[in-house]
């Protein structure tokens, strides 16, 4: 700091302090909501301040679920969830992995046109191919399956790119010397590439399980079977049209439920979290 | 593009072998459906799929003399600036108290970046549940002390507020991460001889760190506005659905609600197109400015 003015850094620790307090709003509203019965949460105006139905409201909704639209279980929901994000974080992470090596390491024809192809998939988001994919999955018999929540999203341009990207930092000569020592591709893939790149797999791993966890418009296509639904979807399906009663306390328990997975990863590997996404401007 | 490398693995069949899941996914995932939708928006089809017929650029003709497709536009227009000039300006100042701090920094970054890792959807139920017409806290204060009257169902105007305060939520803690990363990045010898100079903390920050990181700017402009376009579907089917009136049919909405909803395939392909087409050009955007930053 440079010259000491108190009311400047007054005034920060206000705006900050108010922002922190604007962003939790709605979700100390939605825990304060979970801990309350069903009809309190229907008697204007609803309380501020957590009451004592907390445990039997959770569990209620992770194992019986919500009456009504759907009926089951979060714990269920919970568990396709964590199935779709983990598949999605490793597969990605190892299918650009390898890619990103071949295009690095290897000089081959047709590697440009791979190059490419790759490249094109960062501009055909889900939304611009919704029917014809969904006609894919159909024809596969994915709709319903785990690799249909899985597959269409597992293969990502900008994750090849950061792989390929930092493959270029590893100095040449460390390939020199492992071909020199007789090392083939594979082994310098695995003894050397491998190793040097944990950091950029957690740092992806921690974006990418987000990303997963937190897919909408795909799971809401592929799933009818309402115990493939994700825990995202599950919310959703909890709030039915119109002003119909909503048991707002058990819906949000449920979205309780389902923030909790990724903010825990976001705040238990902050480091990572801060420098995989960083590291998407570069 | 970067350089390449000086020496490589002799080739043969690994490199093919390497490449070849995520080629796989490419295009029976991607090219082939994406292929599928340039075809379709030159057809037209009944609703039992019988009579398929060629019809040219018929689609988009009718496409964009069609009054409600040309209101999505406006629609998503008001919507993507409205919430990214807003997310970005909140974000900055956050992010410019935060550096001049420089303790207690850490801990507020932990404060504000966890909703990030809220999903849109999920965000979406928090805000229309804090915003619903019979329950909602916020309804009830802005009924009771301002007068206000808050339906979404309703009102135009206030469904839209609420998609930008849902939309934008999370996106205030995206930038704050970008911005506060780029300011922190400014050599401090700058900030001091401008300070010698005799600018004041709200000088300084006009005329050093705002220039030097503009490019963070630029880049969180982009990714703000195909978040805007793309990832926003969740929130609308959330909140609104499009409603009332269309006030808030995005097009991402609109090409799955006359798709899934309306049956018509043919326009609902000529829109998946035209946001392709868009698609396309932030990404070129995107990375003409990445090529240009590494020259210089």
């Amino acid at each position: 700091m440079i010259e000491n003015r108190p009311g400047l850094r007054l005034f920060c620790h206000a705006m900050l302090l108010l922002s922190v307090a604007t962003l939790a709003f709605p979700v100390w509203i939605a825990f304060v909501a979970s801990t309350h019965t069903a009809e309190r949460m229907l008697a204007v105006p609803i309380p501020l301040w957590p009451g004592s139905h907390m445990l039997d409201n959770y569990r209620t909704v992770l194992v019986e679920g919500v009456a009504g639209a759907s009926t089951a279980p979060v714990s269920r929901m919970m568990f396709n969830s964590l199935v779709m994000a983990l598949s999605i974080a490793v597969g990605k992470i190892v299918i650009s992995l390898l890619s990103a090596f071949a295009i690095v390491y290897f000089r081959f024809p047709l590697r440009m046109v791979f190059f490419w192809m790759i490249f094109i998939t960062l501009m055909l988001p889900v939304e611009v191919r919704i029917f014809p994919t969904y006609k894919v999955m159909a024809d596969l018999h994915l709709i319903n399956t785990y690799g249909g929540l899985i597959l269409p999203l597992i293969a990502s341009a900008t994750a090849t790119f950061l792989f390929r990207q930092f493959f270029m930092t590893i100095p040449d000569e460390m390939m020199e010397a492992a071909r020199m020592d007789g090392a083939g591709a594979m082994r310098f893939f695995w003894d050397v590439v491998v190793p040097l790149s944990r950091t950029n797999m957690a740092a992806l791993f921690v974006i990418l399980f987000i990303y997963g966890w937190n897919q909408y418009l795909w799971p809401l296509l592929v799933t009818t079977d309402e115990s493939m639904y994700t825990a995202v979807i599950g919310i959703k399906r909890m709030i039915p049209g119109g002003d119909a009663s909503v048991d707002w306390n058990l819906v949000m328990s449920a979205a309780m439920l389902a923030m909790l997975p990724p903010a825990l990863v976001v705040i238990v590997m902050q480091k990572w979290f801060v420098k995989g996404l960083v590291e998407q401007e570069k | 593009m970067a350089a390449e490398k000086r020496a490589y693995f002799p080739a043969g069949w690994l490199p093919y072998a390497l490449v070849a899941p995520q080629l796989a996914i490419t295009l029976v995932f991607f090219m082939w459906p994406a292929s599928q939708t340039v075809w379709q928006s030159l057809l037209v089809e009944d609703a039992f799929g019988q009579n398929v017929q060629f019809v040219g650029l018929l689609n988009f003709r009718e496409l964009f003399v069609d009054p409600y497709y040309l209101n999505s536009f406006k629609v998503t227009a008001v919507f993507s600036i409205v919430m990214t000039v807003g997310a970005l300006l909140i974000s900055l100042t956050l992010a410019a108290c935060c550096d001049y701090l420089i303790r207690g920094a850490q801990v507020y970054q932990t404060l504000l970046i966890w909703p990030y890792a809220v999903a849109p959807v999920v965000a979406a139920v928090l805000w229309a549940f804090i915003f619903n017409p019979s329950v909602g806290i916020l309804t009830y204060v802005l009924r009771g002390w301002f007068g206000v009257e808050w339906n979404h169902m309703l009102n135009a105007n206030q469904a839209m507020t609420l998609i930008v305060i849902a939309s934008g939520w999370k996106q205030i803690s995206y930038n704050f991460l970008f911005f506060l990363a780029g300011m922190q990045a400014v050599p401090k010898s700058l900030i001091e001889a401008a300070a010698i100079d005799g600018a004041g903390p709200l000088r300084r920050f006009l005329t050093v760190v705002l220039p030097l990181i503009s490019p963070t700017t630029f880049f969180l402009l982009v990714v703000n506005i195909v978040y805007a376009f793309f990832e926003t579907f969740g929130v609308i089917d959330a909140t609104t659905q499009g409603g009332p009136m269309q006030a808030t049919q995005v097009l991402v909405y609109k090409v799955f609600h006359d798709g899934f909803k309306g049956g018509d395939l043919g326009g609902s392909a000529a829109q998946s197109v035209v946001l392709m087409v868009i698609v396309m050009t932030l990404t070129v955007v995107q990375f003409r400015y990445i090529e240009r930053k590494v020259k210089y």
